[in-house]
């Protein structure tokens, strides 16, 4: 099938109270979707988590490591204690500097970094969250011709990540789960 | 404050170095490599990347204090409690039958792991006969290694991290605790070395049962990663064991296929003959 959205890529960030729409987004995702989706999730530093067990949904998805080039309508899940960066020839980079916005993985390192690599061909989602990581990054999306997109604080279980993208770009769509259910959906059924 | 740096600039900047203090970065991840830039300049409070050039082209002392701060320094003691938990029942073993012990730990930083392997070859009855080569790049985080001080406050950590990894002795007879300040038993370091080394161009120094390496790479390009692999290589005795962080891989490496897998999640490694 010819694809013909407008995005090469979604990143998607998200910390606490994000699980539940994670997965149901990663469960209504197109099956014709043929490009690779990043998530970032704010996790437990040294405990193994099982949250990469818990998101699959019968498509492949994985921690990438270092220098693995992304594949279409693959999942990648940011490794623990790493910051997960994009390179422009496709290929993931790690960092294990500072933490940032007391997290490693930060989503606002690996957006800025979608956004240098991506340009306007990145669609940024972030969702609910306790901290404002991910705010700067959405917005440099944005600023770099991308598409930005946060789940409407008013539904989202903690607000304040959403709302301080909000805060800073108002070019930042507003939007519910199901909103951006169909918005992804709409990218593919409309061409 | 700078929000990005392009390809150029950074270009730029890498050329700048090398001409001036025959340092290369060329060869770095270029997705870290502008992001350790950027954040210099946050630091540096300069706002132009004109101002960094500039400083970089006046003033050694200058570019001392940004090589410092750029090349990555973050490291803990018994980081990834799994991979010690693994070294100390499948690798020590091993490498107890050999009359003398070499290890190198290849970017070192400010010495944790070097200090976590000099205590678990202690309680394996081994330290006496080893010689551990600590080297970085950064002089500064030599100089700190060399003085087994490690901040107090994340000692509790660093103690879970200890038991996590099976450690079975009281992880604080291995420090006395000065204020906000660790100092490490000056009995662990009789036999650990810490000096200089360029991965990017330093060459084979002495030959290795065990190798680590770990989360160095990552800031490296498939390009420096394959010369490094290959100093590596050289660097180990025949059977040999190699190390790296849990998320980098040998999989991308043409030499590859000269190594054996011991254990995959937690990259350990082992050179065959």
């Amino acid at each position: 099938m010819q694809s013909s959205t407008r995005f090469d890529i979604i990143a998607i960030g998200g910390s606490a109270g994000s699980l539940a729409v994670v997965a149901r987004l990663l469960k209504s995702l197109p099956g014709e979707m043929n490009i690779p989706v990043v998530l970032i999730m704010h996790r437990l530093k040294n405990v193994s988590s099982e949250l990469n067990r818990l998101l699959a949904f019968g498509r492949p998805i994985q921690e990438p490591e270092d220098k693995q080039r992304m594949e279409s309508g693959h999942i990648y899940l940011a490794p623990q204690n790493y910051h997960l960066l994009l390179e422009s020839d496709g290929t993931f980079s790690l960092d294990y500097s500072e933490l940032v916005h007391y997290s490693r993985p930060a989503i606002d390192e690996s957006f800025f970094s979608i956004a240098d690599a991506y340009g306007q061909r990145a669609l940024g989602i972030l969702l609910s969250g306790a901290s404002a990581d991910g705010a700067e990054g959405l917005a440099r999306i944005v600023k770099s011709g991308g598409i930005g997109i946060v789940q409407d604080p008013a539904e989202a279980e903690f607000r304040i990540m959403p709302q301080a993208a909000i805060d800073l770009s108002a070019k930042i769509n507003i939007m519910t789960t199901d909103e951006i259910i169909t918005y992804i959906r709409t990218q593919y059924h409309t061409k | 404050m700078i929000e990005e740096i392009s390809n150029t600039e950074l270009q730029e900047l890498i050329s700048i170095i090398q001409q001036q203090y025959g340092y290369d970065f060329s060869d770095y991840a270029k997705a870290s490599l502008k992001r350790r830039f950027i954040r210099f300049m946050g630091h540096a409070q300069l706002g132009r990347l004109q101002d960094l050039k500039l400083q970089l082209l006046t003033d050694p002392d200058f570019f001392k204090r940004m090589v410092e701060y750029i090349t990555v320094n973050v490291t803990e003691m018994f980081r990834d409690p799994q991979f010690y938990q693994l070294l100390r029942d499948d690798v020590l073993p091993r490498l107890a039958t050999y009359p003398i012990i070499k290890i190198w730990h290849a970017g070192c930083a400010t010495g944790e792991e070097v200090y976590s392997m000099a205590i678990m070859l202690q309680e394996a009855g081994l330290l006496e006969r080893s010689r551990i080569y600590a080297t970085d790049m950064n002089a500064a985080n030599l100089e700190k290694a060399n003085t087994g001080i490690v901040p107090m406050r994340w000692m509790k950590d660093y103690t879970h991290n200890y038991i996590q990894s099976g450690g079975l002795h009281d992880f604080s007879d291995y420090y006395t605790a000065r204020y906000d300040a660790a100092i490490i038993n000056p009995g662990l370091r009789r036999n650990i070395i810490f000096f200089q080394h360029n991965l990017v161009t330093d060459h084979v120094f002495n030959e290795f049962q065990l190798i680590c390496c770990r989360n160095v790479f990552i800031y490296f390009n498939r390009t420096l990663q394959e010369r490094v692999v290959t100093l590596f290589y050289d660097s180990l005795a025949p059977r040999g064991y190699l190390a790296l962080g849990m998320k980098e891989s040998l999989l991308f490496s043409k030499e590859r296929k000269k190594f054996e897998v011991i254990n995959g999640p937690n990259k350990i490694f082992r050179r065959k003959f």
